[in-house]
């Protein structure tokens, strides 16, 4: 289990309505329901996944959530959560908007560009940084509009969204984010994980 | 006919008011069952038969003697798993294989109804069959599932009657049959209709069959079965029994002598008014409508759990259209899941051991039912 998931946990109140887009095998959907009871419902476009999930008892909609979010109406969910896969949309702007408009808050994560070891070994190496988080190379990589938590906290404020919690995860550990620490943040973290209102 | 005399049947005494304004009744239905009930009568599911289906979902069917249509999907520990789950099939009315249907005598006249007999709905068929649940009294089924046809009759079923079950299975089918569905059952009428034989309808009182229009209706059909690929796969430009074109007419090719053949065992096992009375059935189905327009409507009322399935490869009825029927349900928060399943094998993915689709139907039952 990702650690970012223990923390999505704790900011969702206990049975409410969740959506989680690119919800691959479903382990924050079965965690979820586990710690927080919550009725949840996944979106995923991996067939073999998207079959993994029925096979776990989940409800799950194979889908592609560039497209297929604009079916659910204004504020069904309680929360929509879209973990580190931000970066992997053609159009990050509009699948934010839609999220927002779906879920009454959003909670979404990023895998930080701005992490200094992404940032040593583009200035050391010269080369796309591959790492844990961001494991494949530039030409095949699914992640087209990567982020710092930087750009990420400069986009929401562009856009007026509302970041109701911000947290960095470093070494799995969580801080508060703040206008004051940014910088600091944004080298030491890599991820950022935001609860986001309109 | 001895053999369909023997069919397990339930006489509805009860009238039931067709769309088309007429009411019957006194009507069998002709139903199969397979696997038991339990004390609690939780475990039941009404399986619905697509166009040329018929109650006999597995094992063998004593009328042709040929496998059940599901017989892949249905069965001891298979997707539809018998040693659990109690499976009640029915012949849907308008059918041929004991249902009340054309090649019925109508009391009146004491003729067979042919073409007398009433059109007949999706809405009808469903109406029918529920008479079933309280012959078995069954307050609420575990599930409702089908493809194709059997696809529409389950969503029809859940708009009727909302509390009566606790999943919904639609697979491969659709909400509102649209233009093309319309054409190939127009082209597949119009066969039946151009065979001297068919007689308005009133072959049976001359003893003889509009065989040849039966035929080319269900080589048509087949075709809108199958995909493209599998097709290419499977006959290419293969040559049928002969090393070189005849330069006749003749079956040359292996997809013309399949389709020949496809279209005369077909004859031999059903009935060409009920042929045109089930496509139209199918054409006339349009759930949407029913509902001022909005599909969602039509689920407002039930708490069932659907899961919706469509094959990449089918053709008749796309998975844009089965993903419709998810939007739908979508719309109204309803609690709806949804696959695509790969498979060359076009829209008669439902029909055959297609692994993934039979693995995840298995998968989405049996889950869902350790949740009761």
């Amino acid at each position: 289990m990702k650690p970012e998931f223990k923390i999505i946990s704790d900011l969702i109140s206990k049975e409410s309505r969740v959506l989680d887009v690119g919800c691959g095998d479903g382990i924050l959907m079965e965690f979820l329901i586990k710690e927080k009871n919550v009725d949840v419902r996944g979106i995923e476009i991996s067939k073999s996944k998207a079959q993994n999930c029925i096979s776990k008892g989940l409800t799950i909609i194979e889908g592609n959530a560039e497209k297929d979010l604009e079916q659910f109406p204004d504020n069904s969910f309680d929360y929509v959560v879209l973990s580190q896969t931000l970066q992997a949309f053609l159009d990050p702007e509009k699948v934010i908007n839609e999220l927002l408009r779906i879920g009454k808050q959003a909670i979404v994560t990023i895998p930080n560009f701005g992490y200094w070891k992404i940032r040593l070994h583009l200035l050391l190496k010269g080369t796309m940084p591959v790492t844990r988080t961001l494991p494949d190379e530039w030409y095949n990589t699914p992640n087209i509009h990567l982020c710092t938590i930087k750009d990420f906290v400069f986009f929401s404020k562009k856009n007026k969204f509302k970041l109701s919690k911000s947290l960095a995860l470093r070494h799995n550990r969580p801080s508060l984010i703040k206008d004051k620490n940014l910088d600091i943040k944004n080298l030491s973290s890599n991820l950022g994980i935001f609860l986001i209102e309109r | 006919m001895n053999a369909i005399e023997k069919l397990k049947t339930l006489l509805i005494d009860k009238p039931l008011k067709l769309d088309c304004g007429q009411t019957i009744s006194d009507f069998p239905l002709a139903y199969e069952t397979y696997g038991s009930l339990n004390e609690n009568k939780d475990n039941a599911i009404l399986i619905f038969h697509a166009l040329t289906g018929d109650q006999f979902v597995t094992g063998s069917n004593p009328v042709t003697n040929k496998d059940g249509w599901w017989s892949f999907a249905v069965g001891p520990n298979k997707a539809i798993d018998t040693n659990k789950y109690f499976v009640i099939c029915a012949n849907v009315i308008g059918g041929c294989m004991g249902s009340f249907g054309p090649s019925h005598e109508n009391p009146k006249t004491k003729k067979i109804y042919g073409t007398d007999f009433p059109v007949i709905t999706i809405n009808d068929m469903v109406n029918a069959q529920i008479n079933l649940l309280d012959f078995f009294k069954i307050k609420k089924l575990f599930s409702v599932v089908g493809g194709s046809m059997g696809g529409m009759q389950v969503l029809q079923f859940v708009s009727n009657y909302p509390d009566r079950t606790k999943t919904a299975v639609p697979i491969a089918c659709t909400s509102s049959h649209s233009a093309q569905n319309i054409a190939f059952n127009e082209l597949g009428r119009q066969a039946i209709a151009a065979d001297h034989n068919w007689l308005d309808g009133k072959y049976t009182s001359k003893n003889i069959v509009p065989d040849k229009g039966l035929a080319v209706a269900r080589m048509a059909a087949h075709i809108t079965y199958l995909s493209k690929k599998g097709l290419q796969e499977k006959f290419g430009r293969k040559l049928q029994e002969r090393d070189d074109l005849k330069f006749g007419f003749d079956a040359d090719f292996q997809i013309e002598s399949y389709l020949r053949y496809q279209g005369s065992v077909f004859v031999d096992r059903f009935d060409a008014n009920s042929y045109l009375y089930i496509t139209r059935a199918m054409d006339y189905f349009d759930l949407a409508k029913q509902y001022n327009g909005n599909l969602s409507n039509a689920f407002k009322k039930t708490k069932a759990k659907f899961f919706i399935i469509s094959f990449t490869s089918d053709w008749l009825y796309p998975t844009q259209e089965n993903k419709d029927i998810v939007i739908a349900l979508n719309a109204i928060g309803a609690n709806v899941g949804f696959v695509e399943i790969e498979s060359d094998k076009g829209h008669d993915s439902f029909l055959l051991d297609v692994p993934d689709f039979l693995k995840t139907l298995k998968n989405f039952l049996d889950k869902s039912y350790t949740e009761i």
